[in-house]
C-alpha cells in the first residue's frame, strides 16, 4: 500500500499543484482515499494532513468510504427527474439492493447521486467508472446491475454515441444534438491558421483586435475578453497563464462538451493565440471531472498540435514557446468560478479567493493569469483569423458575434443552437419545436426563470445576458419542484466558506419546502425575498450573489402561481412537533414522553 | 421620555432558554438609565423579580436563548400567549446560537460524549439522566420564531445595552422596531 501510493505521488511529481491527480489516481484503484493514504501523502507532497482532508471531503468524487468497484453517478438535475430519473434510480436500488448514498456490502457497487453533468439533452444519465450511459430506463438498468454484479466491462452496454464520441478514445454514448451549425464553431477549421495570422499581427494587434471585436467572455458574466487579455499582459510579472475554464456545472449547459468533441483544436488554437497575445507559456485546461471521458481524447488532440508544431517549443518555427496541461476537476461546481478554479488546479479546495486582487494580476500560483470559457477561445481564434468586423457584423450592437446554446427540457429538438446573440426567446422556443412552454430558465438556476410575458425579450448581454443554457418547462411542470431541485443543487454546491451563502441558502431551502407541504404563508414569502436579497448582497462569489435568483425571478414572474400555493389568512404557521422532537433523546435516554398535560394543551 | 404618572406602566417579562444570560447581563449595562425604566414600566416574570409565571397579560416579552427542551418550549409558549409583543433578544433566540452546534449530531452520540465517556467526577455513575422530571431534550435547538410567532428581533451576542434601551424607548412611546438604524447593532 505505502509503495504504492508513493509511486503514485512520484508519477505526478510530488507537486501539490498534481494533488487532484494524484487523488484521481488513489480513487479510482483503491475506490476510497484512506486516512492511511493521506498520511503517507502528507509525507510525500509536504502539505499538512488537515489540509488533505480538506481537499478530500470538498471533491465530490474523493470520498473517505468505499465508493465500491463500480461507482454510478447518478444525475439530479431538473430535466433529469423531467425524464424519469425516478424511475431509474428507484431500478438501481431494486436490482442492487441499496439505496442511493450506500454501497453494497460486498464493495461491488455504488450508488451516489451527483449535480448536473452536462448532458441536459440525453437525460437521464449517469457516469459509471467514467463510462456514460444516457436516456436510461429500468430495463437497461437491470443489465447494467447485473453486469456489475458480474463484475463485466461495463463496456460492452455502452451504445454507440454519435460523431467523436464514436472515437475509441473517447467511447461515450453521447449524441452531439447539434441542432443548428452557424459560421464559427462547427464548420472546417484549419489548425494553425489563426495562429499564423496571429503572429502575422504581432502579439499587442491580436489584443486589440479582440478589443475591437467587441468579444464578450462567453461563461455567463460577459467581461470583456480584449480588456481581460490587456489587463493581463499589463500587468508586471515573469511568467503569465492561460487557463481555459472547462468546468462547465450550471445545470442545463452543454455546449462546452460538444464543442471539445467535434473542435478542441479550435479553442485550443484559440489558447495558443491568447498565449501570444500575453506573452504566456503555459496553458491550463481545467476539465470538470465529469468530463474525464474526454481526457485521453483531448491528450491525443494536444499532441497532434505538438506534432503540427502548434504547441510545445518553438511554435511554427518562431521562438514562441507555449504548452498545455489538462488538469482534471473532481466534482464541484463552485470550481466554474474563477479564482475558485485556479485554487482547484492549484490543488487545494475550490474555494474562491477575495478580490481584488483579480486573476489578470494574481491568479494561478499568484502570477497574472488569463481564465476563459472554451466558446472565448474559439471566438477568439476566428476573430483572428477573420478580423473583428466579420464578428461584428454578427450579433447586436452591443452584443457581437454569435452564442452556443444548450436547449433541453420541454421541447422537440433539444441540443446546441448556434445562434446570432439578439433572438428572441419566443424564435427559440419555435426554432427547437417547443410548443407549449410555461416557463423558461434562461442561463441556468443561477440565471432567470421567465413566464410567457417575457418571451419577447431578446438574448443579448443588453436584455438577457447567458452562459447560453436554456431549459423550457410546460404547463404539466411543478414549479414548486424545480425550483426546489434549483435550490436543492445550490445547497449541494456552495463551497461553506461565507456564512451569507452557506446559511442563507439553507433557509431559503426550508421555506421552500415549508410551502411545498402547505404550511407556507404570504409572510413566508416576504421573508424568502428579504432573505434572497441578503444572500445576493452578502455573499463572497458569484455562487451566493445568484443562488437566490430561482426563488427570487420566480416569485416576482410567476407572482400569482405562487401566491396561490400559500394561506393569506393567517400570517403564520408554525412547524414545530413537540412528538417528533424529544422522539429521540426519549429512546437514548431511555424514559417515557411524559409531556405534562399543559405542554400537550399549548 | 418623561414620567406620565396618568399613563399606565407597561408590563414586561423577559426569560432566559437555552441562553447564557448574557442578554440579561447586557440589559442591566443601561445601568442608571433603569431607574428611569421603571417609572415607565413594570416586570412580571422575569429574572429580575424572580417571579416565576406570568400572572397578568403583558404588553412586551423578551426571549433571550433558543429551545433546547420541553420545558423552554412550555416556557416560549407561555409568553406567546401572554405577550403582545413577543421579541427574540440575541443570537441564541433568533439563530439558536452556540447551543445549536450540537445540531446535526446523533442524540447518541451526544449523551454517550456527555454522560458516558466522561471523567467528571459528579458523573461517576455513567448514566444517562433519565428522571421523569427533568425537561426532555429536543432533536435540535430550535430558534424561537420556528416555535411560536415572534415580532421583533434584537440581533447580538449579546445585543448592546443602548440597543436593548432603544427598543424599550419605541415600544413605551408605541413606536415600530422595524426601523431601528443600524448603529444599534454594528459590532466590528
Amino acid at each position: 500500500m505505502k509503495k504504492s501510493v508513493s509511486e503514485i505521488a512520484q508519477m505526478h511529481q510530488n507537486k501539490q499543484t498534481q494533488l487532484l491527480a494524484i487523488l484521481h489516481d488513489i480513487q479510482e484503484q483503491e475506490r476510497f482515499i484512506s486516512d492511511e493514504v493521506l498520511h503517507i501523502l502528507s509525507d510525500e507532497l509536504d502539505v499538512p494532513l488537515v489540509e488533505l482532508e480538506g481537499v478530500r471531503s470538498f471533491y465530490h468524487f474523493f470520498s473517505s468510504q468505499h465508493r465500491g468497484r463500480y461507482t454510478v453517478y447518478m444525475n439530479t438535475s431538473a430535466t433529469s427527474e423531467m425524464s424519469g430519473a425516478f424511475e431509474v434510480m428507484q431500478a438501481f436500488e431494486k436490482h442492487s439492493g441499496i439505496e442511493f448514498g450506500q454501497t453494497t456490502s460486498d464493495f461491488k457497487i455504488g450508488l451516489y447521486k451527483t449535480s448536473c453533468i452536462g448532458l441536459c439533452d440525453q437525460e437521464p444519465a449517469a457516469i459509471i467508472n467514467n463510462l456514460v450511459f444516457t436516456q436510461l430506463t429500468a430495463s437497461r438498468v437491470k443489465e447494467i446491475v447485473e453486469a456489475m454484479k458480474a463484475g463485466k466491462d461495463l463496456k460492452v452496454l455502452l451504445r454507440q454515441g454519435e460523431g467523436q464520441n464514436k472515437n475509441p478514445l473517447i467511447g461515450a454514448e453521447i449524441f452531439n444534438n447539434i441542432r443548428q451549425k452557424g459560421p464559427l464553431f462547427f464548420n472546417e477549421f484549419e489548425p494553425g491558421s489563426a495562429l499564423k495570422k496571429a503572429m502575422d499581427l504581432g502579439s499587442l494587434d491580436v489584443i486589440e483586435s479582440i478589443k475591437k471585436s467587441n468579444l464578450r467572455g462567453r461563461g455567463g458574466a460577459g467581461f470583456p475578453t480584449g480588456q481581460k487579455w490587456g489587463f493581463c499582459r499589463a500587468a508586471d510579472a515573469n511568467r503569465r497563464y492561460v487557463i481555459c475554464n472547462i468546468d462547465e456545472g450550471e445545470p442545463g449547459t452543454f455546449k462546452d462538451r460538444v464543442l471539445l468533441t467535434e473542435n478542441p483544436y479550435l479553442v485550443f488554437e484559440g489558447m495558443v493565440v491568447a498565449g501570444y497575445a500575453i506573452e504566456s507559456k503555459r496553458g491550463i485546461v481545467y476539465l470538470r471531472g465529469e468530463y474525464a471521458y474526454l481526457k485521453n481524447y483531448l491528450e491525443e488532440v494536444l499532441n497532434q498540435m505538438r506534432q503540427g508544431h502548434l504547441l510545445g517549443k518553438k511554435i511554427l518555427g518562431t521562438r514562441f514557446s507555449f504548452d498545455i496541461q489538462i488538469k482534471l476537476g473532481a466534482g464541484a461546481y463552485i470550481c466554474g468560478e474563477e479564482s475558485a478554479l485556479i485554487e482547484s488546479a492549484e490543488g487545494k479546495r475550490g474555494q474562491p479567493r477575495n478580490r481584488p486582487p483579480f486573476p489578470v494580476v494574481s491568479g494561478y500560483l499568484n502570477k497574472p493569469t488569463v481564465v476563459n470559457n472554451p466558446e472565448t477561445f474559439g471566438c477568439a481564434a476566428k476573430i483572428v483569423l477573420n478580423g473583428p468586423e466579420w464578428f461584428r457584423k454578427m450579433g447586436t450592437a452591443a452584443s457581437s458575434g454569435v452564442k452556443l446554446f444548450s436547449v433541453a427540457g420541454d421541447c422537440d429538438r433539444p441540443g446546441i443552437y448556434e445562434l446570432e446573440w439578439g433572438m428572441s426567446v419566443a424564435d427559440l422556443l419555435k426554432l427547437c419545436g417547443a410548443k407549449d412552454a410555461y416557463a423558461v430558465q434562461v442561463g441556468g438556476p443561477s440565471g432567470v426563470l421567465i413566464s410567457e410575458r417575457q418571451f419577447a425579450r431578446k438574448l443579448a448581454y443588453e436584455d438577457l445576458g447567458t452562459g447560453g443554457a436554456i431549459t423550457i418547462f410546460n404547463k404539466t411542470r411543478d414549479l414548486l419542484s424545480i425550483l426546489h431541485n434549483h435550490m436543492e443543487f445550490f445547497n449541494n454546491e456552495t463551497c461553506g466558506f461565507c456564512v451569507p451563502c452557506r446559511a442563507g441558502n439553507a433557509i431559503l431551502l426550508k421555506k421552500l419546502e415549508k410551502i411545498m407541504i402547505g404550511n407556507g404563508t404570504s409572510n413566508d414569502l416576504s421573508e424568502i425575498k428579504a432573505w434572497g436579497q441578503t444572500v445576493k448582497l452578502a455573499s463572497r462569489c458569484g455562487l451566493g450573489q445568484t443562488s437566490p435568483n430561482p426563488l427570487l425571478t420566480a416569485l416576482q414572474n410567476f407572482s400569482d402561481e405562487i401566491a396561490s400555493k400559500v394561506r393569506h389568512d393567517i400570517d403564520y404557521i408554525s412547524q414545530f412537533n413537540m412528538d417528533f422532537a424529544i422522539e429521540e433523546s426519549v429512546k437514548v435516554a431511555g424514559r417515557s414522553p411524559n409531556l405534562r398535560v399543559e405542554e400537550v394543551e399549548d | 421620555m418623561t414620567p406620565n404618572p396618568e399613563k399606565k406602566k407597561l408590563v414586561v417579562a423577559t426569560t432566559s432558554l437555552a441562553g447564557c444570560f448574557g442578554c440579561h447581563m447586557s440589559f442591566l449595562d443601561i445601568d442608571e438609565r433603569i431607574l428611569q425604566l421603571i417609572t415607565h414600566v413594570e416586570f412580571n416574570r422575569s429574572p429580575i423579580d424572580d417571579i416565576k409565571h406570568i400572572n397578568k397579560p403583558c404588553d412586551v416579552g423578551f426571549v433571550e436563548g433558543g429551545c433546547c427542551n420541553t420545558e423552554n418550549v412550555h416556557t416560549l409558549r407561555e409568553f406567546r400567549k401572554n405577550c403582545k409583543i413577543l421579541v427574540s433578544l440575541g443570537q441564541c433566540a433568533i439563530t439558536g446560537g452556540l447551543p445549536a452546534m450540537r445540531n446535526g449530531i446523533p442524540m447518541s452520540d451526544l449523551f454517550s460524549e456527555v454522560y458516558q465517556n466522561t471523567n467528571n467526577p459528579t458523573l461517576g455513575n455513567h448514566l444517562i439522566p433519565n428522571d421523569e422530571e427533568i425537561p426532555i431534550i429536543l432533536d435540535r435547538v430550535y430558534p424561537c420564531h420556528e416555535i411560536v410567532k415572534v415580532d421583533a428581533f434584537l440581533p447580538g451576542c449579546p445585543p448592546n445595552a443602548d440597543l436593548i434601551w432603544e427598543a424599550l424607548v419605541r415600544i413605551i412611546e408605541g413606536k415600530s422596531l422595524d426601523d431601528l438604524t443600524y448603529q444599534y447593532f454594528k459590532y466590528d
